[in-house]
């Protein structure tokens, strides 16, 4: 055990930060305004600006060997060997200089791998750098009313008609269609194969006739996702990833990369020193809340909890840079910090005193309401990628060996 | 960067563990707990050819040579098999003569200890939860240690005991040997039978200083601190281990219990608080050996973490084996009472994440 890092690694470290400073200057900060304070885009930084500075800027960190390591050049990625401690210490410094990094939505984080792994050359060459780069995004086809937990029951269908696939159906919890080029979705060609077989991952043009997107407002108010309805959507015949009838395991692969994305605690962090600072700045009658022994303690409580998910991802660092096998360590990060981050919100509330009543953003909420937008955000997160009850049946399955629950 | 365990770490918990099933199964932990001291000298003799009574002993002293980290893995250990003995104090001891940099009672005791042949032990705590050095009310004068310790492990069976308490200058480390004038003993019953105390009420007893300053004192309670922590995670490991093998096998309904989410859920629920945390204390160890800055409110956090994992974990997996959980005759309940000493020794979460609040300068 030693958590210095050497001195390639140290070395490593240097030259990113020259290049950051160096690239990333304080007039690319400042050439685009500041997201709300407290919104999901402010949580995110720089990391989803895809103006042409942050592409500039991500396509020289690219040929530096920084950003989307994994993929191939020809493809618009940087091709490094796998090392973990290098990742690790990219994200960090991104981070900390807030420089414009591998953007975190779907397109980047779950079509791309799985194009590199199931697509056509010619999907792989029309669609990877694009959207790696933001100018191409993408929205997620994959839940549909009577179809969440149980995916694979999913009804919306596409026949074949000469050289199109007509679509017909209905998804929801679509985050970004508005917004979204295109839609990797699950639907089923094969109507009389058994449920898990008749599905084919299809990409679909958002700009298609037929289309209907209608936004669903969410208990937070905002509407970041979507029902989007499909009526005789004529999409071509080579617009499938994977064999028809194929698509629940070409899916398979990209919701292990959405669950590796939802799983780090680095929100859970920021919170929580939030939530530090607000205790130290904040009376009750007349006595600061930091100095109050229940709130004293239960941060102490939750900072455990905070340390215990950070250092599980250090370890989790080292298993894959020694390839071996995490075990249970990579199967809880998620439920985990899900649970944590609404627990530090709620403690949030609480400091808040009588005034944790008030909507965010009221002028006398402490730290403008800051933390009750986090508090009903962590449902979102809790939720996403897989209810709650999935992740505990998948811990106890392939974590601790109990039996699978009875499919149908 | 590396965060997980050396080849040598994993090959020694291994050893450890695999010594344990064999010589020292639930049969022999229920035969020494029902002893009449709780210590049985042929197990801790033979923990001690395999190393465990001298982890953090220096080669140069007949020990190790390994660290706290090192020491918390048998720790580890120790918890997951339920292991009796003096493994706890007798740490504590040596860390605290290591800490109090004194040659000659390093050279008198480190290599007794490392072999087994003298079982000293340490004594902390005075009144109602007073683990802080500087509040220590046993006194030293003229070389005579007056004053009372109501939880010192085995200190009714040790050789030794290295005392912290007060003299003109302060609080200091001072070792009293067995049998001398003015020490008496009283054997407290306890719920972890597997871990016995005593209180030891010294009456001007003879006692020479080993250590100035609360440093070794608190760097030894530190060590507590973590091991405590590990013991707690191996158990809490244990008990959601058995619980997971209980649930295959029982069955109701007509099928094993493990295919009820009820069952299912909750299990997952546990090792999520459970998994991460094993991270913590071994950061708390690493701190303890390399982070100086961050050792001492890692331990503290450790400790009232891990504790209280474990007491959520043992009362579970009592509850999830249903009535036969209950029963003297099942083993699980000899992890539950770990647990109970676990939280309560060295001090509650409650002052232990106070303290950890004031390190932080909040």
């Amino acid at each position: 055990m030693d958590l210095r890092y050497s001195a390639e690694y140290e070395a490593f470290r240097a030259e990113l930060r020259a290049f950051l400073a160096e690239h990333w200057t304080a007039e690319d900060k400042a050439a685009v305004p500041a997201p709300d304070e407290g919104s999901v885009a402010a949580s995110l930084g720089a990391n989803n600006r895809t103006d042409e500075r942050a592409t500039a800027f991500r396509l020289k960190a690219i040929a530096r060997g920084y950003l989307y390591r994994h993929i191939p050049a020809r493809y618009g990625g940087s091709e490094q060997p796998p090392d973990a401690l290098k990742a690790s210490i990219i994200a960090e410094e991104f981070r900390r200089h807030d420089a414009p990094f591998e953007i975190m939505s779907q397109g980047p984080a779950m079509l791309a791998p799985t194009l590199i792994e199931k697509g056509t050359e010619t999907q792989r060459q029309r669609f990877v750098r694009d959207t790696l780069l933001g100018k191409i995004t993408w929205c997620q086809g994959y839940s549909e009313p009577g179809a969440g937990s149980d995916l694979a029951s999913l009804r919306t269908k596409a026949e074949l008609d000469g050289d199109h696939w007509v679509v017909n159906g209905q998804k929801i919890w679509t985050s970004n269609a508005q917004e979204a080029d295109w839609m990797f979705a699950l639907v089923r060609t094969e109507p009389d194969a058994p449920k898990h077989d008749g599905i084919t991952y299809m990409l679909i043009d958002m700009r298609s006739p037929g289309i209907d997107v209608r936004p669903l407002r969410q208990m937070t108010g905002e509407a970041d996702f979507n029902e989007v309805f499909l009526e005789n959507v004529r999409v071509p015949r080579d617009s499938i990833v994977g064999e028809r009838g194929k698509g629940w395991q070409v899916s398979r692969s990209t919701l292990k990369h959405e669950r590796a994305l939802i799983g780090s605690p680095t929100f859970a962090r920021r919170i929580f020193d939030g939530v530090v600072m607000m205790a130290q700045g904040i009376e009750i009658r007349g006595r600061r809340a930091i100095d109050d022994p229940v709130f004293r303690n239960r941060l102490v409580e939750l900072e455990a909890r905070l340390l215990a998910a950070e250092y599980n991802g250090l370890r989790l660092l080292t298993t894959s840079a020694r390839g071996s096998d995490p075990g249970l360590a990579a199967l809880v990060p998620k439920l985990h910090s899900s649970t944590l981050g609404y627990d530090v919100s709620r403690l949030a509330m609480d400091l808040m005193s009588d005034r944790g009543c008030l909507y965010p953003g009221e002028p006398n909420a402490p730290a403008m309401g800051l933390f009750g937008r986090a508090y009903m955000w962590y449902f979102g997160m809790a939720l996403g990628g897989g209810a709650p009850n999935i992740q505990r049946n998948v811990i106890a399955e392939r974590g601790l060996g109990l039996p699978r629950d009875a499919r149908r | 960067m590396d965060f997980g365990l050396s080849e040598e770490q994993t090959l020694l918990q291994d050893t450890i563990r695999r010594w344990l099933e064999g010589e020292c199964p639930t049969t022999r932990v229920r035969a020494i707990m029902e002893s009449a001291t709780g210590h049985d000298p042929e197990l801790w003799r033979g923990l001690a050819e395999l190393g465990v009574a001298g982890l953090v002993v220096p080669a140069a002293h007949g020990g190790t040579g390994l660290e706290l980290l090192d020491a918390a893995l048998a720790a580890e250990v120790l918890g997951w098999c339920c292991t009796p003995g003096p493994f706890l104090g007798a740490t504590m001891a040596a860390v605290a003569l290591l800490e109090g940099g004194d040659a000659a009672a390093q050279a008198e005791w480190l290599p007794r200890i490392a072999s087994g042949d003298a079982l000293v032990t340490f004594a902390l705590g005075e009144g109602l939860g007073q683990w802080d050095a500087a509040q220590l009310a046993s006194r030293v004068v003229g070389g005579r240690l007056s004053g009372e310790k109501p939880l010192v492990p085995y200190g009714d069976v040790a050789d030794a005991i290295v005392v912290a308490a007060q003299d003109e200058t302060g609080p200091g480390l001072w070792i009293v040997t067995r049998g001398a004038a003015g020490v008496s003993h009283t054997t407290l019953r306890v719920f972890d039978m597997t871990r016995r105390v005593s209180m030891a009420t010294f009456d001007g007893a003879p006692a020479v200083k080993v250590a100035s300053g609360r440093g070794a004192i608190d760097r030894a309670r530190d060590a507590g601190l973590i091991l405590v922590a590990a013991d707690a995670f191996g158990g809490a490991a244990r008990c959601l281990d058995m619980t997971a093998k209980y649930s295959l096998t029982r069955e109701q309904f007509g099928q094993p219990i493990a295919a009820f989410q009820g069952v299912k859920h909750q299990l997952a629920d546990l090792a999520c608080d459970l998994e991460p945390s094993r991270s913590l204390w071994w950061y708390a160890a690493h701190a303890f050996d390399h982070l100086p800055e961050k050792s001492e409110r890692h331990a503290a956090l450790a400790k009232a973490h891990m504790t209280d994992v474990y007491d959520r974990v043992a009362r579970y997996a009592i509850e999830l084996h249903g009535g036969i959980g209950f029963t003297w005759e099942f083993d699980l309940h000899l992890w539950w009472r770990r647990a109970v000493f676990d939280r309560a020794f060295l001090g509650e979460a409650a002052w232990h994440r106070e303290r950890a609040a004031a390190l932080a300068g909040w």
